[in-house]
Formats: structure tokens, C-alpha cells, sequence
């Protein structure tokens, strides 16, 4: 009743709010500050002629430089490969009932994820010291493959053991938190259904964990796009050494650091674009507008609990 | 007499020093529907798992179809199963969870065709023709591409409902499928297993849904603190409970 009679004496709508906003002159000193500072690096930038920006065009395209790039991103897909193909298998081996393969897996993450990439790189450009003949073969039993150890550990073979096995460590640790962030009765369902192990793993945890590692993996991408510049320390020629090696020569590094600057932001800048399309392809049943109602039972489901 | 579907001899179920199931005896005979009641944390779900070997049962003897749940006996002796023997029998057992768990990554008819595919090795267009076909038992035609995060609850609970179907299972398990659900969406879900009992669908209900119970099942059981209270025709559980502690119960669910 009294609803009604509130609804009846609704009248008109009141004009629109118009107030004087709040001032915020600590906004226009900041931004006077951050503008003089920009304005003061710009004007270094064009008016310090040691930058040598004519040298920078130069070698920009210079064919050394560009073997430098090719070679970079040769390191930064294979290790990757590397280490994304070892972290699933030490993400699956650390879920394993097996206390001697999950111990396994736990030992190699630790080992790797705490001494320093730099030191892993000069350890395994310098392992034919350790060995100097490979054999392959039974272990303990007869060897079926012989090799010369500074045969197989070229430069580039080091530097992708230095970055690939460091980097399996870390997508290990990645790989193993999508796993968790898949809830229990998942892999329930799909058991009951009658799913293998495996089966549950390739077609349901998988997939759905693959949401939870993609963005971490494309900050991994990134990184190694930097971190194979290290590998500079054992002379492989990736972008990074190739620059010092030219001023080194010429004396002139900051024009040729630039020019590797710029080589790497360019990269990168493919790397985030790359990461936006992949994330996109695998949201499939959590889209964006979906994502939001996903969120808010999630939050209405832990203040439930 | 054929051998029941079901039969439980004194299960016992421990976690860690909880003891779960205190001593479960009781037999599901085939085309029955047994609605299993009790308050929360009396074992219910627990038993429904154990009969799925989704938990390991620690004494007792728990058989599906007249074979072992989870082990072979031999001379007097246990042997524990191969996982491929273990999940061969699983695919034998349609299981309905509270929470649903349709494959969020998956539509609607991806959910129903994938065991079919994956397991008993139908072809995709085999397995379509008929989850197609389930889904429209279900009342979810104009539904089949959807993801289910698309879906309301009642509606994912019958695709789930269908993916179980899928599997051609001989008996099914229900663990609380309604319990998650809005009030209106209740009825809906509820319609499909009173479709499906009456198709002759060996069933194990754990519900709170009493109406449900006393116009479906066949045998109500009400659980209390791991054991078998009571046990019965619906009418004599729910309306002439003999213990004290059905009548309580019932008292305030009803």
C-alpha cells in the first residue's frame, strides 16, 4: 500500500547537479616537473652530438646486426621451447604419486632456480672440462654413441643449455600453479567419465590451465628476449655481442647500444602483441563479459564460505 | 534373484582419524532408486564416492554389478586394480555432482561427446547424432553450441546429466544435484531424473529434495554419523520414521 502512494507522489526530476569542482593544483606542478625533465633529456637527445645519430641509421640495418637479431631470436624460440617443454614435464613429474620422480622434479627447481642464470651459462660453456668424451648409452652399461665433448658443446648449444634448463625451472613453477588453479572436481568429472590420467591432464587440466600460464609465459618470452644478451659473456654472437664487437673496433658504443636498444624494443613490442592474440584464443568460455560474472561469484562464493 | 546392482558389507571410510562410514551394509537391486538422506557430514557423499572408487574404502566390502569396487580377490587375498581397470569400470558409472564441473573449456555438446569419444571410441559424428540427442531428452535443443558459463544452473545441470547418459552407464549417481541450484531452476532437473528413473535407470540419489524422495525412490535410507539409521519403503521412512533421530531430522527439513 504505502509503496504505491511513495510511487504517486514521484514527482518531476530535480535539475542536474552542477557544482564547482574541486581544484587540484598539485596535479599541475607534478605534471610542470615531468614535463621540464622530459623536455631537458629531450633536448640532451638532439643536441648532444656524441649520441651520433647518423651512426645510429647506419648500422640500424647493417647486416652483422641484423645475423645479431636473427641469431637472438634463434636463442630466445629454442630456449623457450626448451624450457617450456621441460616445465610441463617437471610440472607433471611433481604431481606424480611417485615420491622419488615428484623429489626429482623439486630437486632440479631448486638447483636451478637458485644459482644465478649467469654462472649456469659460463658452467655449461665450460662442462667439456667436466667431460671431455659424451657417450650415449645404458647407464652403467655399455655406451652406444661416442663423442668429443667440444664437439657437441659448441657456443650455441652452451648458451641454449644455459637459457633453456634455467628457463625450465621457471615454467615448471608456472606450468605447476595452472595446474593447481584447476578446481579438483575437474579432474573428478572426467575421471567418473572414464578419462585416464593422461586423458584427464591433455583434455581438461590442460586446457583450462593453459588461461592461468599463458600471460606469466609471455612475461617469460620477454625476458629471454633479454636475458639471451648474457650468452654475450661466452662470444655467442647474438645481437648484444655483435654491437660490442663492432665498437670494440670503431669506438663507439653508445650509437651501436642504441642500435641494439632499439632492436630489442622492437621485439618485445612484437612479444606483447603476440601474447594479447594468444591470450584472446584461449579465454574461449571465460570471455570478457562472461569473466566478470565468473569474478563475481567467485567473490560472492569465498564471502560464503 | 539376480545379483543386486549395488551391495555394501560394513563399509568403513577413515580420513586420517575421522571416521566417516561406520559400518555401511546395504544393497541397490537393479532398476531401483535408492534416495540416501541424512544431515550434512553424516557420510552420504562420502558413500557415493567410495562406490565410484573416487575414495579408497578402509574395511568392508563395496560391489558394483557383483564385482569388487577397486580391487580383485583372489585366494583370500586383496589386489589392488590397474589404473585402466579401475577407470574401465568408472565409465560403467554416470556421476552428477553438486557443483556440476561441466568442462568450462567445452560447449554444451563438446561436454556430452567427449567420453563417448575419448573412451568407448565412437566416431565424432556417432557420438554427436547422440549427444544431440540427449541434450533434447534434457530439454536443452537450442543449446548445444553454448559454452556453459553461458548456462544457468539448472540448465548445466542437465548437460551434465546428459554427459553421464552419454556413457550408456549402468547405474548413475546423483551427489546432492540440486543442493547448488536456484529454487526455480530446481524443478527442471528434477524432471529429468524422474524421467530417467522411470526408463528403468538404476539410481543412488543424495538429496534433500523429500518430495523428490517419496514419489521416486523406490528405498529411502537416512544416514546419521556414518551409519545407516533407517531403511525403507518412503512411506514408512518419511512418514512413520521409527528412530528419533529421523523424525528430528525430518522435523526440520520439512
Amino acid at each position: 500500500m504505502s509503496t504505491s502512494e511513495l510511487s504517486n507522489e514521484r514527482t518531476e526530476r530535480p535539475e542536474e547537479i552542477e557544482a564547482v569542482p574541486v581544484r587540484h593544483p598539485g596535479r599541475w606542478v607534478a605534471a610542470v616537473i615531468v614535463l621540464l625533465i622530459a623536455a631537458s633529456i629531450v633536448r640532451s637527445i638532439v643536441t648532444n652530438s656524441n649520441f651520433e645519430w647518423h651512426l645510429v641509421g647506419q648500422y640500424l640495418f647493417d647486416a652483422r646486426v641484423l645475423r645479431g637479431v636473427v641469431k637472438t631470436l634463434e636463442l630466445t624460440v629454442l630456449s623457450m621451447l626448451i624450457g617450456v617443454i621441460l616445465g610441463v614435464l617437471l610440472a607433471v613429474m611433481r604431481q606424480s604419486p611417485n615420491p622419488v620422480v615428484s623429489g626429482a622434479s623439486w630437486l632440479y627447481i631448486w638447483f636451478f632456480r637458485g644459482t644465478p642464470l649467469l654462472l649456469q651459462i659460463f658452467f655449461w660453456f665450460n662442462i667439456t672440462a667436466l667431460f671431455k668424451r659424451i657417450d650415449l648409452g645404458v647407464p652403467f652399461g655399455p655406451a652406444l654413441i661416442h663423442a668429443n665433448g667440444n664437439a657437441i658443446i659448441t657456443t650455441f648449444v652452451a648458451a641454449l643449455l644455459g637459457l633453456g634448463l634455467n628457463e625450465g625451472a621457471y615454467m615448471a613453477e608456472i606450468v605447476r600453479g595452472g595446474f593447481l588453479a584447476v578446481d579438483e572436481g575437474q579432474s573428478e568429472a572426467a575421471h567418473s567419465l572414464g578419462l585416464s590420467r593422461l586423458q584427464t591432464m591433455r583434455h581438461i587440466v590442460l586446457p583450462q590451465a593453459m588461461r592461468v600460464i599463458l600471460p606469466p609465459t609471455g612475461n617469460e618470452t620477454i625476458s629471454m628476449l633479454k636475458n639471451t644478451s648474457l650468452v654475450s659473456v661466452i662470444a655467442m654472437s647474438e645481437l648484444l655481442y655483435t654491437v660490442q664487437q663492432i665498437y670494440d673496433v670503431n669506438y663507439k658504443p653508445i650509437p651501436l647500444l642504441i642500435v641494439a636498444a632499439i632492436w630489442y624494443l622492437a621485439m618485445t613490442s612484437v612479444a606483447y602483441v603476440g601474447q594479447y592474440f594468444i591470450e584472446r584464443r584461449f579465454g574461449r568460455g571465460f570471455s570478457r563479459a562472461q569473466q566478470a560474472t565468473m569474478r563475481e561469484r567467485w567473490l560472492s562464493f569465498r564471502h560464503a564460505q | 534373484m539376480s545379483e543386486p546392482m549395488v551391495r555394501a558389507e560394513a563399509v568403513h571410510k577413515r580420513f586420517g582419524r575421522l571416521e566417516v562410514l561406520k559400518g555401511i551394509s546395504l544393497e541397490v537391486k537393479r532398476g531401483e532408486v535408492m534416495c540416501l538422506l541424512g544431515p550434512s557430514g553424516s557420510g552420504k557423499s562420502t558413500f557415493l564416492r567410495c562406490i565410484n572408487h573416487l575414495e579408497k574404502i578402509n574395511s568392508g566390502r563395496l560391489f558394483v554389478d557383483g564385482e569388487l569396487v577397486g580391487y580383485r580377490e583372489s585366494n583370500g587375498k586383496l589386489y589392488e586394480l590397474r589404473d585402466n581397470e579401475i577407470t574401465q569400470k568408472r565409465s560403467e558409472i554416470g556421476v552428477v555432482f553438486q557443483q556440476f564441473n561441466l568442462f568450462p573449456h567445452m560447449t554444451a555438446l563438446q561436454n556430452v561427446t567427449l567420453g563417448p569419444v575419448r573412451v568407448k571410441g565412437l566416431s565424432r559424428a556417432q557420438a554427436r547424432d547422440k549427444a544431440i540427442e540427449l541434450l533434447g531428452r534434457v530439454g536443452l535443443d537450442d543449446k548445444v553450441d553454448t559454452y556453459p558459463v553461458a548456462l544457468s544452473g539448472g540448465q548445466q545441470q542437465r548437460v551434465a546429466i546428459a554427459r553421464a547418459l552419454a556413457m550408456e552407464p549402468k547405474l548413475m549417481l546423483f551427489d546432492e544435484p540440486t543442493s547448488a541450484l536456484d529454487p526455480e531452476l530446481v524443478g527442471d532437473v528434477l524432471d529429468a531424473m524422474r524421467r530417467l528413473a522411470h526408463e528403468g535407470m538404476t539410481m543412488i540419489v543424495v538429496t534433500h529434495e523429500i518430495g523428490f524422495a517419496r514419489e521416486v525412490a523406490d528405498t529411502v535410507v537416512f544416514m546419521d554419523e556414518g551409519v545407516v539409521v533407517e531403511a525403507g519403503k518412503p512411506d514408512e521412512v518419511l512418514n512413520n520414521p521409527r528412530h528419533e533421530r529421523t523424525k528430528t531430522f525430518l522435523w526440520k527439513v520439512l
